[in-house]
């Protein structure tokens, strides 16, 4: 029973924090604030979560104490998340979109469209 | 301090180390307010986290008290500074 | 002490010194108050590291919590950009 108890508090433990660096990881590669907090709050709230629990199974009599912490975790970190979303947008802080940086993939599709033309034009003047 | 390390709690504690180093790039290079306080957020989970498991590693029971601090307070910061931020306190 | 905690002692320090230059130089009083909390964590997990539990519980209630609340309340009240 205690070997179970061990190897499944290993294995919560390797899962968060591999989740913790998934936030972390996210935090930097993503591109606005928006996206940033999905990255940095659910990522980071799963692995701190896997990873607290993953003690209390590798040391039962913390168990209460751990289980205490992640309940902690789970109400308060989504709460900050949101606030500071929300202050985000009254902030007038833009979400990021495609559109926006996107300019150089439009000028090819016009410049393919003009060459198009153009040999739509040779073409029927060879006709 | 005797303390005995297998493989898998070092690899953790690296992992959380380069999670942590993460967080801070974001906070140096954070182009508005909010990314930094995002960052200090996500730096405060992690290392709530990272105490847990030293405190697990160094066997003392007290040590899970602090977690337990940065759980409930932690967020208070960040409300504050959002509501900044929104106008008004 | 076993080598991986010597190497986030080292990291700790690290970091610890840049937000601290970080919070001295920047012209954003809020970003400096954000530093200002980073510091307070840093100096948690080093209380932490050299067995003193008590101290890291106080240093981590003031300075992540109250410390952020006063300093935003002042630069509520006066202005946020440093001239």
């Amino acid at each position: 029973m205690e070997q179970v108890l061990t190897y499944l508090g290993y294995i919560l433990i390797v899962i968060g924090a591999i989740f913790l660096f998934l936030g972390g990881l996210g935090i930097v590669r993503l591109p606005d604030i928006y996206s940033r907090l999905q990255a940095g709050t659910k990522a980071s709230t799963l692995g701190a979560m896997s990873l607290i629990l993953g003690v209390g199974f590798l040391n039962p009599a913390w168990l209460v104490k751990s289980l205490v912490i992640v309940i902690f975790i789970a109400l308060s970190n989504p709460i900050s998340s949101h606030a500071l979303a929300r202050g985000s947008y009254r902030h007038n802080i833009k979400p990021w979109s495609k559109e926006d940086i996107d300019a150089y993939r439009q000028y090819l599709k016009e410049e393919g469209q003009k060459e198009r033309e153009e040999e739509a034009k040779q073409t029927e003047n060879k006709d | 301090m005797g303390l005995s390390l297998n493989i898998i709690d070092i690899i953790v504690l690296a992992i959380i180390s380069v999670a942590l180093i993460l967080d801070f790039y974001r906070f140096v290079r954070g182009p508005l307010a909010s990314d930094r306080v995002m960052a200090a957020d996500t730096m405060t989970v992690t290392t709530a986290s990272l105490l847990v498991f030293l405190g697990y590693l160094f066997d003392r029971y007290i040590y899970l008290d602090i977690a337990l601090i940065y759980a409930v307070l932690g967020f208070i910061g960040v409300i504050v500074i959002a509501r900044y931020l929104e106008g008004g306190v | 002490m076993s080598t991986i905690i010597t190497i986030l002692v080292v990291i700790g320090a690290l970091v610890l010194v840049a937000a601290a230059v970080f919070a001295v130089h920047k012209r954003d009083l809020v970003v400096a108050t954000v530093a200002t909390s980073v510091i307070s964590l840093v100096l948690s997990l080093f209380y932490f590291l050299l067995q003193a539990p008590d101290v890291a519980l106080t240093e981590a209630a003031i300075g992540v919590a109250l410390t952020t609340i006063i300093f935003i309340v002042t630069i509520k009240n006066t202005k946020r950009f440093e001239d």
